[in-house]
């Protein structure tokens, strides 16, 4: 299965590796270096390249990528999900993933690595386990093992390795109990230049920070559970309960998860709260453009919308952006060509509205 | 020159005369800023010696900070090795962390540092025999990692007593040793597979992943290992960890494919027609098919496919594809799109798990159309998607394109060639060529496009579409003199080279429809000839080869030239074939003697009549191998990939994976522990045996039956069963005093014994029955009387009992968990709180599985008026049926208000007021507006459940506090019914049960003869929102509906015998629905 993990900076320095079976030389990046060089966006680096002798499967985040080596046939898309998994631990683990991260923590992340594959082949990946066995750094910790001279590794094996919740680990005690659900809904959609939906699809989530104490069992029940088209679980959501009585049903990790995520497909329709109206031209007399852009609310429910941001891509021709806004600020980013602008509320009286002048670099310039 | 490093100091006192070599401070700023630093470039061999001093003071944390230091240099891929010695010596730490970063170092060197690494394996064998679990079990995990031929005879002894160790998980360190093993030492296997069978028959969750895993690694090829564990594995699979599911998967896969008949063998499928070579002719094939369609699936092949299917509500991509891969490979073809929706919603996830399940999706979009279609929109390109990321959904929406969608697609494609990002445009513009040929009703009018794109802007479009038009046109070169010529005008434009060589080609081969062009195209280029790129010389000689057979008074001499020129290239192939052309061509020049037999054919050769190319996805060429797999996504074989056996003809004996009622109790294993924890252990084991699963096909009813016998069996609870169970297990298992007490206070000792003898006879029953509707599965009943009671009774209504059957073995395991140990319950069972309700919602909507609703075609423009602007002082509400379905209930129908104030005032607070209640109606409001300013419009949805009747609906409109008007919304019959997707087969099966009453006939002829009967569909479809069923046939066009309350089929067909008169046919049980929807079709098609 997984043979080696490298993980290399944007700047292409491999600064940590760890091997499972053998040692595989790092000269093997080489390859996956010929295909950043060749690639126009760290994006477009494909996740898995063949070489001769081995197949490297790679994922990009936080602007670092990990590469993992492979000999032998596996399905792809298992270490990509596991690959994004020791990610997500990390980040659970240090709050944030980043390269300085992880060369403060190599320790830790050397000894979470260890415990998460044993051959290459996944072992422990539940962050309530590895938690039990490695404790995350914290500062108090630090300094109590300083002190006392303890040290961040358990010596018993943790319950739940064994139990059929492997997701919670035992002995949890608050004193305040509580839990707090997050809904968040994203709608993506693409709207023709006359302004009608072509599609628009809804993902959402539920995220969860349960602070209970003991093995709580909770149920958490939906006014029109109808809505949920396709759905995938935690695996602590019993599955025949919301099969029979769409009823979610489940003894939860502690701390922060995701329990659920729905997608509402393109069949249905999905309202888009917030309709743009725009008129741009970008070469209109000589080396200047213009740009006119209106936000208007759209099938709300009556209520008002919020924290609006508006990102627009510019073309590489465009140089500088002068604009003027009726609300909120805009920002132009020469570099990445991205121009922001933060309107915050709708007010349905006074439409936002934001216009001006784009500066665009001469073409025929470009040919002398 | 000495460079600082690795020495630092920190609080270390004893550095004794090392320290005097150099100043201290500087060592100390290193070491700050990074612990792990130094030592690289350092070429003193006393570099490591504060380490091992380090390491071999005697307190801990002295030990701790070295330790670390060092896996730091390892981690950083620096060279440790020298520090061998010193570090191993820690193995004995009583400190675990010291401990386990010994542990991690030792494996990364031992390899190097064999005779060394000998030292430490005395404290992994004590390790071996610790009383903690964890501890026994890292000692396997490093000992087997030390890769070190040396020591295999102690690491197999230690395999051994591992696996068959009391901890579950020392025997899961069991099974990940066992390919370590393997790999150090090939000799091993035969040994391996005895311990590796053992670790199969294993029971609990936690083992059988890895058990899996090292079966996959170590001997793939031995399947008949799986044989007994089979059922056990479909059952456990839902508990198993993810990563193991997917090992578990792939494996079955495998072993369906060597085990199952193909279920799709009796399907009628052009695609698989090739696959039944043995049929003799047509009649007999029919005549097997009515044969064959009842036998169906194996029991077990369904139990697999219903045990994985849960699984497509993972979270965790990998489990999701490799379900979707079983099913692709190994499922009815009428069960396979049920994967599709859980593809699709992979997409949402990170970057590369799109590109690979999108690859995926590309290949199987090659051989199943159908299963994607409904999700066309999914597919569609948005900006900020990866270039990668864009072809991919590029090829799928080309793969999927058909009569009815390519509008939307090339609508769509027609966006994307404005992109900023060239390869897209590009391949968007291949795209279009590609659906152009593909469909043919669309040629023309993609051509006409793509003739538009010539006059393009950027010259990468332009290139691109000349070579796309190339390709088309090849297809029918007939009637296009015009583009012909239009590109030849291009030559002075178009510097890419391709797309040069590409209008080149095309005026040479198709010189004769423009006679007085091509010449000259080819005197230009004679001029330009050495400036060209090969590719384009190529070609030049090409067509003045092509003009001198053709036209050779004008164009002889420009050919020599031409190939003179050629003759002094710098390329050598273009000198060679020059050469080549030359000499076939002008054969005088190298014999005096007449025209050779070559150049007398010269016309044949070079004029011959070229098949147009047919434009095919790369992806079709996948199918090879395994979905999913690496090497499908790579498209060639990988290293160690197993080949998908095709299926076999005569299934291999199902007897294979009988276990004498051992299965049974496998399934209730997880359900026992559950009962542990639970007061109300009857509900929860109720819930695990009513699989809501739906299933309604006459074909899966044998083997539903089947289970819902062994269900009634274990819910009617003759305590019989329990008392059989429990004394197998007991009788194996003298040394469980403790809980056998527990158990056997419960009943009477003498019962017992007289069960146990009936559970011999049982077993010994059970091997005879062949096909009885009681499986295997279960223990078959001895006595007669008692089965036929338990067949009366209907399974749904049996009573949930509790039932005290025990699983020894778990508690087995269970027994040495450390203390604090959970309660243990799986997610797939339902808990204590499950209902035990029959899904029966479910049932009815899974009645034709086949029947899938689908979206439609085309949504009407047409709005009509709910409020007039006088009646209501200035509100006008218009309305529009949209054809999607209502979030609110699938039985509304959908429709868009437009509200517009006419008026001089503010409206506020529009919204609905007195509903009907009556009949069945109901309605959904529209979410109320709170104002609607003067002049200004707001759109609103309400869902209205018509309860399939085309009576108006009547309900108030109320504005502000005192205003109500009464409105009526009209509904055209074409609106109460949606349209679904099936199969041709099952529409004739359909419309064959909906005859007499139910059929509604009508003749008329048109006023202008059509000569497509296709160019109807959307006449059809704007009146009514029905689903086009691919059709063989090109005298009739099907349509299917339901209505959306009561869900009725509703089929139309159209005949014409000739281009002028129709007949059309409604079938629908709602007779006022069928004959309102025929009259509205007619008077459609009239006009």
């Amino acid at each position: 299965m997984i043979h080696s993990l490298f993980i290399i900076n944007p700047s292409g320095d491999v600064f940590m590796e760890k091997h499972w079976k053998s040692v595989i030389s790092r000269s093997v990046c080489d390859y996956f270096f010929d295909h950043q060089r060749k690639a126009s966006s760290p994006e477009d680096i494909p996740p898995v390249i063949a070489t001769p002798h081995h197949y490297l499967i790679s994922v990009y985040r936080s602007s670092m990528f990990f590469v993992a080596v492979c000999t032998t046939e596996v399905a792809p898309l298992f270490v990509v999900e596991f690959l994004h998994r020791v990610v997500d631990t990390f980040e659970d683990y240090f709050s944030e993933c980043t390269e300085s991260i992880i060369k403060e923590h190599y320790v830790v992340v050397y000894e979470l690595l260890d415990e998460m594959l044993d051959n290459g082949f996944p072992l422990a990946t539940e962050s309530n386990i590895l938690k039990e066995l490695i404790k995350p750094p914290n500062i108090l910790r630090t300094i109590a093992n300083t002190v006392t001279g303890k040290s961040n590794v358990s010596s018993t094996l943790p319950s739940g390795q064994l139990s059929n919740i492997p997701w919670r680990r035992t002995g949890v005690k608050y004193t305040n109990n509580e839990a707090y659900f997050d809904m968040i809904e994203e709608v993506d959609a693409i709207i023709d230049k006359s302004g009608s939906t072509v599609c628009a699809e809804i993902q959402g989530y539920i995220d969860c920070c349960i602070k209970l104490s003991g093995m709580p069992d909770l149920s958490l029940s939906f006014v029109n559970p109808r809505l949920f088209d396709d759905v995938s679980f935690h695996p602590c959501v019993r599955f025949k309960r919301w099969e029979s009585e769409r009823v979610l049903s489940f003894i939860p990790p502690d701390g922060n998860f995701r329990l659920m995520s729905y997608h509402i497909g393109s069949q249905s329709i999905v309202a888009i709260p917030v309709y743009v109206r725009h008129s741009l031209c970008l070469r209109e007399s000589g080396s200047g453009g213009r740009l006119d852009i209106t936000l208007g609310p759209k099938q709300t429910l009556g209520r008002t919308i919020e924290n609006v941001v508006l990102e627009i891509p510019m073309p590489k021709s465009v140089l500088n952006c002068g604009l003027v806004t009726n609300q909120g600020k805009y920002t132009f980013d020469p570099v990445s060509k991205l121009l922001v602008w933060e309107v915050g509320r709708i007010d349905v009286t006074k439409l936002p509205n934001i216009r001006g002048t784009v500066t665009n670099c001469h073409f025929s310039a470009l040919y002398f | 020159m000495y460079a600082p490093g690795v020495n630092s100091s920190t609080t270390l006192s004893s550095s004794s005369s090392y320290n005097n070599d150099r100043p201290p401070s500087a060592e100390a700023v290193e070491v700050a800023t990074d612990p792990a630093s130094g030592g690289f470039f350092n070429s003193d061999y006393k570099k490591h010696d504060d380490l091992k001093q380090m390491l071999d003071s005697n307190k801990d944390n002295l030990k701790l900070e070295a330790m670390k230091r060092i896996i730091g240099m390892v981690a950083k891929g620096r060279e440790a090795s020298d520090l061998f010695p010193a570090v191993v010596k820690n193995v004995v730490s009583k400190n675990i962390e010291v401990k386990k970063l010994v542990y991690v170092y030792l494996v990364r060197y031992a390899e190097e540092q064999q005779d060394l690494a000998l030292l430490s394996i005395s404290t992994f064998q004590r390790a071996l025999k610790d009383p903690n679990q964890l501890i026994r079990a890292s000692a396997l995990r490093v000992l087997s990692s030390i890769r070190v031929t040396m020591i295999v005879p102690i690491v197999m002894l230690a395999i051994k007593d591992a696996a068959a160790d009391m901890s579950p998980y020392v025997r899961k360190t069991a099974a990940h040793a066992i390919p370590k093993l393997y790999s150090l030492d090939q000799d091993q296997k035969e040994e391996l597979i005895q311990v590796l069978e053992k670790l199969l028959y294993d029971k609990t969750t936690l083992v059988v992943g890895s058990a899996v895993m090292a079966f996959e690694e170590v001997c793939p090829e031995r399947i008949d290992l799986i044989h007994k564990n089979f059922r056990k594995l479909c059952s456990l699979l839902v508990d198993v960890d993810e990563w193991g599911q997917v090992v578990i998967i792939n494996m079955l896969t495998r072993y369906a494919r060597s085990q199952f008949t193909d279920p799709n063998l009796q399907d009628v499928d052009e695609d698989e027609e090739s696959k039944r070579p043995f049929y003799e002719d047509e009649n007999e094939v029919e005549e097997e098919q009515q044969e064959k369609r009842a036998p169906t699936l194996d029991p077990d092949h369904r139990l697999l496919l219903r045990s994985a299917k849960p699984l497509l509500q993972s979270r965790n991509a990998a489990v999701v594809l490799s379900v979707a891969q079983l099913y692709h490979h190994t499922a009815p073809r009428s069960e396979v799109h049920q994967v599709a929706k859980a593809m699709i919603r992979l997409l949402r996830s990170h970057r590369e798990v799109q590109d690979i399940v999108l690859t995926s999706i590309a290949a199987t979009a090659t051989r199943r159309k159908v299963m994607f279609e409904p999700f066309l929109k999914s597919f569609f390109v948005r900006s900020s998607d990866a270039t990668h990321i864009k072809l991919l959904k590029l090829e799928i929406l080309t793969s999927l394109a058909t009569e009815s969608s390519v509008g939307i697609i090339l609508r769509e494609l027609q966006t994307y060639v404005a992109a900023h990002d060239p390869p897209f445009v590009a391949a968007a513009i291949q795209a279009i060529g590609r659906c152009a040929s593909n469909i043919k009703e669309v040629t023309d009018t993609c051509l006409n496009g793509l003739v538009s794109l010539l006059s393009n802007k950027d010259q990468a479009v332009v290139a691109e579409s000349v070579v796309v038009i190339k390709k088309l046109l090849q297809t029918q070169p007939s009637a296009h003199r015009e583009i012909i010529i239009q590109m030849a005008k291009l030559v002075d434009s178009v510097t890419v080279p391709q797309a040069r060589a590409s209008i080149l080609w095309l005026l040479g081969e198709y010189s004769e429809r423009v006679p007085k062009i091509a010449p000259d195209v080819l005197r230009k280029m004679a001029k330009t000839f050495t400036s060209e790129e090969d590719i384009v010389k190529l070609q030049v000689m090409t067509l003045a080869v092509k003009l001198c057979l053709t036209n050779p008074k004008q164009t002889k001499l420009l050919c020599q030239y031409v190939l003179q020129l050629a003759k002094y290239d710098q390329n050598y192939d273009l000198r060679d074939r020059a050469r080549f052309l030359r000499h076939i061509i002008f054969p005088a020049d190298a014999e005096s003697g007449g025209p050779t037999r070559l150049s007398k054919q010269a016309k044949k050769i070079f004029l011959a009549p070229k098949p147009a190319p047919v434009p095919e996805s790369h992806f079709k060429d996948r199918e090879q191998f395994q979905l999913g797999s690496l090497s499908h996504y790579i498209n060639t074989k990988a290293n160690g990939y197993q080949e998908l056996p095709p299926f076999p003809l005569e299934a291999p004996d199902p007897k294979a994976r009988d276990v004498e009622t051992e299965p049974q109790v496998m399934e209730q294993a997880p359900l026992f522990t559950a009962k542990k924890v639970s007061s109300k252990k009857d509900s929860t084991f109720y819930s695990d045996t009513e699989s809501p699963e739906d299933e309604s096909e006459e074909d899966e009813n044998s083997s539903d039956e089947d289970d819902d016998d062994d269900e009634e069996e274990e819910a009617s609870s003759s305590d019989k069963d329990d008392d059989d169970n429990e004394d197998e297990e007991s009788s194996g298992l003298e040394e469980k005093l403790p809980i056998k007490v527990v158990k056997s206070t419960a009943k009477p000792k003498s019962d017992e014994e007289e069960e146990e003898d009936e559970s011999d006879e049982e077993d010994s029953s059970s091997e005879s029955v062949s096909d009885s509707d009681s499986e295997d599965e279960s223990s078959e009943p001895s006595s007669v009387p008692k089965k036929q009671v338990r067949n009366a009774k209907p399974a749904k209504e049996s009573t949930p009992v509790a039932k005290p059957k025990s699983n020894l073995d778990l508690l087995l395991d269970l027994d040495d968990v450390s203390p604090a140990f959970t309660p243990i319950m799986t997610p797939s069972l339902g808990g204590f709180l499950t209902p035990m309700s029959t899904p029966s919602s479910q049932v009815k909507t899974q009645l034709f599985p086949d029947i899938q609703p689908a979206s439609a075609v085309i949504s009407p423009n047409t709005t009509s008026e709910l409020l007039n602007k006088i009646n209501s002082n200035g509100l006008e509400i218009k309305y529009r049926f949209t054809r999607s379905p209502h979030l609110y209930s699938p039985s509304m129908a959908s429709a868009e208000l437009t509200f517009h104030n006419h008026g001089p005032d503010e409206l506020t607070d529009i919204r609905v007021g007195e509903k009907p209640t009556s009949g069945g109606v109901s309605i959904h409001d529209f979410a109320p507006i709170p104002s609607l300013s003067p002049g200004s419009s707001l759109m609103g949805t309400i869902g209205v459940d018509f309860a399939d009747s085309t009576q108006p609906v009547n309900f108030e409109i109320k504005i502000g506090s005192d205003r109500t008007y009464p409105v009526a919304l009209k509904v055209p019959v074409g609106e109460v019914i949606r349209a679904v997707a099936m199969s041709e087969e099952l529409f004739l099966k359909q419309q064959g049960g909906l005859r007499g009453m139910n059929e509604n006939t009508a003749k008329l002829s048109l006023t202008k003869p059509c000569t497509d009967l296709k160019s109807l569909t959307n006449k059809i479809l704007t009146v009514a929102n029905l689903g086009v069923i691919p059709n063989s046939d090109s005298s009739t066009l099907r349509f299917a509906a339901q209505t959306l309350s009561s869900k009725s089929t509703v089929l139309v067909s159209l005949l014409s015998s000739d281009n002028q008169n129709l007949t059309i046919t409604v079938n629908c049980e709602k007779m006022v629905i069928g004959s309102m929807l025929i009259t509205q079709l007619k008077a459609c098609l009239a006009d």
